[in-house]
This record gives structure tokens, sequence and C-alpha cells, in this order.
């Protein structure tokens, strides 16, 4: 599924300073149910936002209305668990296009640069800054620069450098998927398939 | 050069390496269920591309289901038509599909193993994170997202960035009472949800040798627990024979052929490992989790531990026993549970069934527990059956489910009521996993079966 471009990403953000935020919490079992790819967002954080009878839960973070912004900030170790690509869809259909954290599950990882989310790893401390600097200032700005590869607290003029493969870089600020470089070699997969050891 | 049994695999299946980017890695093995295939299906459709080796497909249908009347229509009309958008489109794409009712169907992680499909050496994948189960054979097994279902669909193949190599060493012997389950409960809780991230483990030292095939297995599954990608043993002896004469094994010829090739299949002594961990199988005791993640783990005797004493985040762990209802500094044992339930990828197979059927045989189940339990597949149904053991469960007041991944992760009517305290053989613990607002123990079939029993955490040694 195609996904828009990502190059300069200049936005507020929301802050969930917890840790292990696993991908049941980000979208619960229940609701992957569906065979297309419709309506995730909405079910983001299912039951963290909203209480049985679907009544919001205030004190969540994404019902604070003083918060909001297309990146989510999260505590270590954000998406660990389930394999479900839902996670990463519902982040994206919510409206999010990066989520930083001082570190991500890697089937998560992997499922957000899939589709469009840019996951971007910094030190524990530059996240420490970023949740005081939103404590402070909701409203505080935040650039994510991928051609430099580079998160800005605008407000503090501080920056950190995080990683990505030139290979994933290239995809996102084109839009370009592993499906079509696979399908470019294709001949060399079936090439391949006859040489196996078994 | 020396290789890891890990780099073995992997360099075997290069076709292609990105310059300062992942390898294109060919996949022999693809299991597909309905719930992370339909997305990649309707993508293959866009695209107007074939599935390229329809025959290392195989698709089954777990998550869904439900374990009780499988012979009726599936009642909820999302899982109903998830269901049936899987047999369309293994038909469709001329996939061997083993739906509900089919004779071979069950959990994706237990049906590979039972027929043979899962080999030593192979590059294994699937929607579910629990892949890794599939290592226990030497296989490189490992969960993907959908967008990677579709990959593979169209050309049997993946991108990824080669992970980095762990090796996690268990000498001498386990502890009367220890299983499996306790081994690899034991080994995330000294590394945490996250210690192994980035990381393919190989399991190896005398624990993991004298561990049977289904023990292997339930160790490898939970590899992703603590954050690794994927988990392997070495095959042996042990290896060859379970998978001997099975559906899928190559016979004959190919077999002997096969084997010359799976007996290189080890890592060579001066190979090196990015990170190793060296344990002693006695340090083990029998373990049970007390919060929301399998890493949230301690020794059955022990009391909660103080968030002063813990490495990570005090919000975080607090958050996370509120929502189990406990405090810091109690002691897990006599702990009130209203469920037990005996199942799953991680303990779903024929020798959990017979280590819970021995704590239970000759006793009673406590009144206040709802047990359910759910075999991995039709033929762990049948052997429960055929070995005597549904008597025995049924005389002391156990009745069986028939197969699927059940309350594991609640997506069919096995859900645990919110607020109620399940002792669980599966392997998640996370909030709401086993139902909105569920409590979750994680334990091995016999704790499993020792409160059960009691109505409360129990030492399963009480009942040896």
């Amino acid at each position: 599924m195609a996904y828009d471009k990502f190059n300069i990403l200049n936005s507020t953000a929301v802050p969930l300073p917890i840790e292990n935020v696993d991908t049941d919490q980000i979208i619960p079992a229940r609701f992957l149910k569906a065979t297309e790819r419709k309506g995730f967002g909405d079910n983001l954080f299912r039951d963290w936002r909203f209480y049985n009878d679907n009544q919001p839960k205030k004190d969540f973070v994404l019902n604070n209305k003083n918060f909001e912004g297309k990146i989510l900030v999260a505590g270590k170790n954000f998406g660990s668990g389930s394999s479900r690509e839902h996670a990463a869809w519902a982040i994206y259909d919510y409206g999010f296009r990066a989520v930083v954290s001082s570190f991500f599950a890697d089937i998560f990882r992997n499922n957000c640069l899939n589709i469009g989310v840019l996951p971007v790893q910094i030190s524990n401390d530059f996240l420490k800054e970023i949740f005081r600097t939103i404590e402070k200032n909701p409203k505080a700005k935040f650039k994510i620069d991928l051609p430099n590869q580079q998160i800005v607290n605008i407000l503090n003029n501080t920056n950190e450098k995080f990683n990505i493969s030139l290979y994933k870089k290239e995809n996102l600020l084109n839009g370009y998927d592993d499906i079509d470089f696979l399908t470019n070699i294709k001949n060399d997969i079936t090439t391949f398939a006859k040489k196996l050891p078994l | 050069m020396n290789k890891t049994l890990f780099d073995k695999v992997w360099d075997s299946h290069v076709v292609k390496s990105i310059k300062d980017g992942p390898d294109v890695l060919f996949i022999d093995r693809h299991m597909v269920h309905e719930v992370t295939s339909p997305v990649a299906f309707l993508g293959l459709k866009k695209r107007k591309i074939n599935v390229l080796f329809p025959e290392r497909t195989f698709a089954t249908a777990d998550h869904n289901t439900p374990t009780i009347n499988q012979h009726l229509p599936v009642s909820d009309p999302l899982s109903a038509k998830q269901l049936k958008a899987l047999e369309i489109n293994a038909k469709e794409n001329g996939i061997s599909y083993w739906g509900l009712g089919h004779k071979k169907n069950g959990i994706v992680h237990v049906i590979g193993p039972e027929y043979g499909i899962t080999q030593p050496g192979a590059t294994i994948v699937c929607g579910d994170s629990h892949t890794s189960t599939h290592g226990a054979f030497g296989a490189i097994a490992f969960g993907i997202g959908t967008s990677e279902v579709e990959m593979v669909l169209a050309t049997q193949c993946i991108i990824q960035p080669k992970p980095k190599k762990m090796r996690i060493i268990i000498n001498g012997n386990l502890n009367n009472g220890v299983t499996p389950k306790d081994v690899a409960l034991f080994i995330i809780s000294k590394l945490t949800t996250s210690g192994a991230t980035g990381y393919f483990v190989e399991y190896s030292g005398k624990v993991f040798e004298s561990l049977s095939m289904e023990g292997r297995m339930t160790v490898c599954n939970l590899s992703i627990e603590m954050g690794a990608r994927g988990g392997m043993i070495a095959p042996d002896k042990k290896t060859f024979e379970y998978i001997k004469n099975r559906e899928f094994t190559p016979k004959e010829l190919e077999f002997d052929k096969a084997m010359k090739y799976w007996k290189t299949l080890k890592t060579d002594e001066k190979a090196k490992f990015d990170k190793e961990y060296i344990f002693q199988g006695n340090e083990i005791e029998p373990m049970i989790t007390f919060g929301t993640n399998p890493g949230m783990g301690l020794p059955i005797s022990k009391s909660i531990p103080k968030a002063s004493s813990i490495i990570g985040d005090p919000t975080t762990y607090k958050k996370s026993l509120d929502y189990m209802g406990y405090n810091e500094g109690e002691k897990m044992i006599g702990k009130k549970i209203d469920f037990v339930f005996l199942g799953s990828c991680t303990n779903g197979r024929i020798e959990d069934f017979r280590a819970f059927t021995n704590i239970v045989k000759g006793r009673k189940k406590a009144n206040n527990v709802t047990a359910w339990l759910v075999p991995g597949s039709h033929k762990v149904l049948e052997s429960i059956k055929n070995e005597g053991l549904l008597n025995i469960l049924n005389e002391s007041g156990f009745k069986l489910r028939e197969p699927g991944c059940s309350a594991c992760l609640a997506m069919n009517d096995d859900k645990i009521p919110p607020g109620k305290y399940a002792v669980s053989t599966s392997n998640r613990n996370f909030e709401g996993r086993q139902g909105p607002g569920a409590r979750t123990l994680l334990a091995s079939p016999i704790v499993a079966a020792a409160a059960a029993i009691t109505g409360e955490v129990t030492d399963p040694r009480n009942f040896i």
C-alpha cells in the first residue's frame, strides 16, 4: 500500500512516557479482524483511551487537547510483542508520521519502515529532554529531518542524529517499497531457488 | 571461516546483499494464518502479482477459531469473514489450506513441526511473532509483518538486516519440577523483554541438549519475549528422530542426502558471538510472572520486588502492579486465582498435557477455578484421547476444548473476564492480552495444574 513520502517533518509531539509499550496496547487483538486496512486509527491505544462503554478516559494523553501533532514520543522499548503490522497501521492512520523513543522492538521497527512511519531512535538523555520540553510547553515543535538524519528540539535548539539504513532512507524519501525492489530481481530469485542446499 | 549455526543458515539463503543496507533473504517455508494475511493477499491482487511459490506456502486457521462446537458455523461475523477470506485466498493461489474442521488443523507453530514442514537449516517465516518456535530444529524462523507477508507471497524473499548473534549457554542439570517454560521465563527475567532485541539467539549447553524437541520448541517460542527475532538450537539425534517419516520430511535417498547437510549445521568451535550469557541449570526454580510483561517473572517462592530494586522506570513498574492488583513485597504463593489456561503455541503440545495430567491425576479441580484446556492441534487432541489422558482429566473435573489459539490472545470467545486472574501457559501477560482487564500469570503446565487443584498460586513441587 502506498504511503506519503517522508522528508522533513515539523510538528508538535504527543508524549507517552511509559516503557515497554507492547503492540497489544497499541491495538488490542480483538480489533485485528478486518480483511482490509481500514479504521485502525480509531482503535489506537483502545483500552488506554476508552472505557468499556467507549467513553474516553480523560487522563490518557490522546484525549488531552493540549497535546497533538504528527510525532509520538514514547518510553524505552516501544512496540514489543506481537508482529501485528496493524499496530503500525493504527499509528499511521491516526495521523502520526514518526515515533521517537530510546529503543524499538525489531518487528515493529520494520513494520513502521515498510508503511511510512519513521522510527527515530535517540539517546535516553535526549528522550528525557524532549519529555521535559513537552511537559513545560505542549506546543513545542520538533523537526525530524530525514535527509540529514537529525531530530531537532527547536525550542531548546538542541539536536541529535539518528540511524537508518541508506536503503530504507531512500525508500521513505521516495515512497518506494520492498516489493518494487524484489519484483525487479525476480529472475535472480528463481535462479537462486534452484541452487539451494536442499 | 568460522561460522555460527545462524551464519550458516542465513548466509546460504542470501540472494543478494544491498549495499549499505539489508540482505535479500530467500524463504524456504511460509506459514500463513487468517489474521495477518488478508491485507497481504489484497495487496497482491492490486499489484496483479501471483504467489511465486505456492508449494512453499502453508495456510491454516487458528487465531480466530472457536474452541467449542467447531462443527457449527462461526458465530462472530467478523471472524467468519476473516476465516472465509483465508480459504478463498488459499484456493485462488493454489496454497495448501488446513482450515477449521480439517483433520490437520491446529496452531500454526504446532502443526508445522508435526507434519515435518519445519526442518533443520530452513528459513521459515509467518506473520506471527512466535514463529521463533521452529528454531528448535535448527531453522532460522521469525515473525514478520503483513507487508512482509505480501513480499514473501510475491517473491519468496524478504528484505532484512542481518541480526547480531547471541549465545545463551545453560550448563548442568535442571532441578526437579523445573520445566522448559521455567528455563525460558528465567532467561527473560534476567535479560528483560528488550535484552535480546537486535539479536538472533543460539541456545546451547547441556540443559538444552537434554530437553525433548517439544521442550526446545517452548524455549525457542519464547525468544521473542526477550526481544530476540528468533532463537535456535543445533539439530542433533533427537531432532533427526523427531522429523523422520513425517509427511513433509524428505524420504529415503533424499532423507540421507538431507541428513548429510543437516549434520553440518552447528556452530564452529572458534565462531564468535556478539554477546554471550552463561547460566547454571540448578539456578532455576519453577517460575511465575507477577506483572504485565514476560520479563516480570520470579521464582514461585519469592516475593514481588520493590520498585526501588528494579532496573527500568518505576512509574511503568507501579502502573503494571496497579493493573495486576498487587503490591510490592507480596508473596506470590497463595495468591487467589480464577482461571487456568493450558494451551497455546508455547505449551499446547502433548508433553504439556501429559505433565498437567500427571499433577491433577487422582485430585480434583478447585471449585473456584474455571479451567480451559486447549490442545494445540487435532493431532495433540487425538493423542490426549489415545493415551487415556482425557479420562484422567475428566475424572479430576477437567474438560477439553477444541484446538486453536484460544485465550492466549482472546480473539475468539475465550476471554478472561475483567479483573480476573488466570494462570496461563501461554506467552504474554500484557494488559488485556487475554481479554480486556484480564490479569495473567504466566507459568509452566505443572504450575498451572497445581493452581487448578488448589485455586491459588502453589508450588508444583508439593505434588511431585
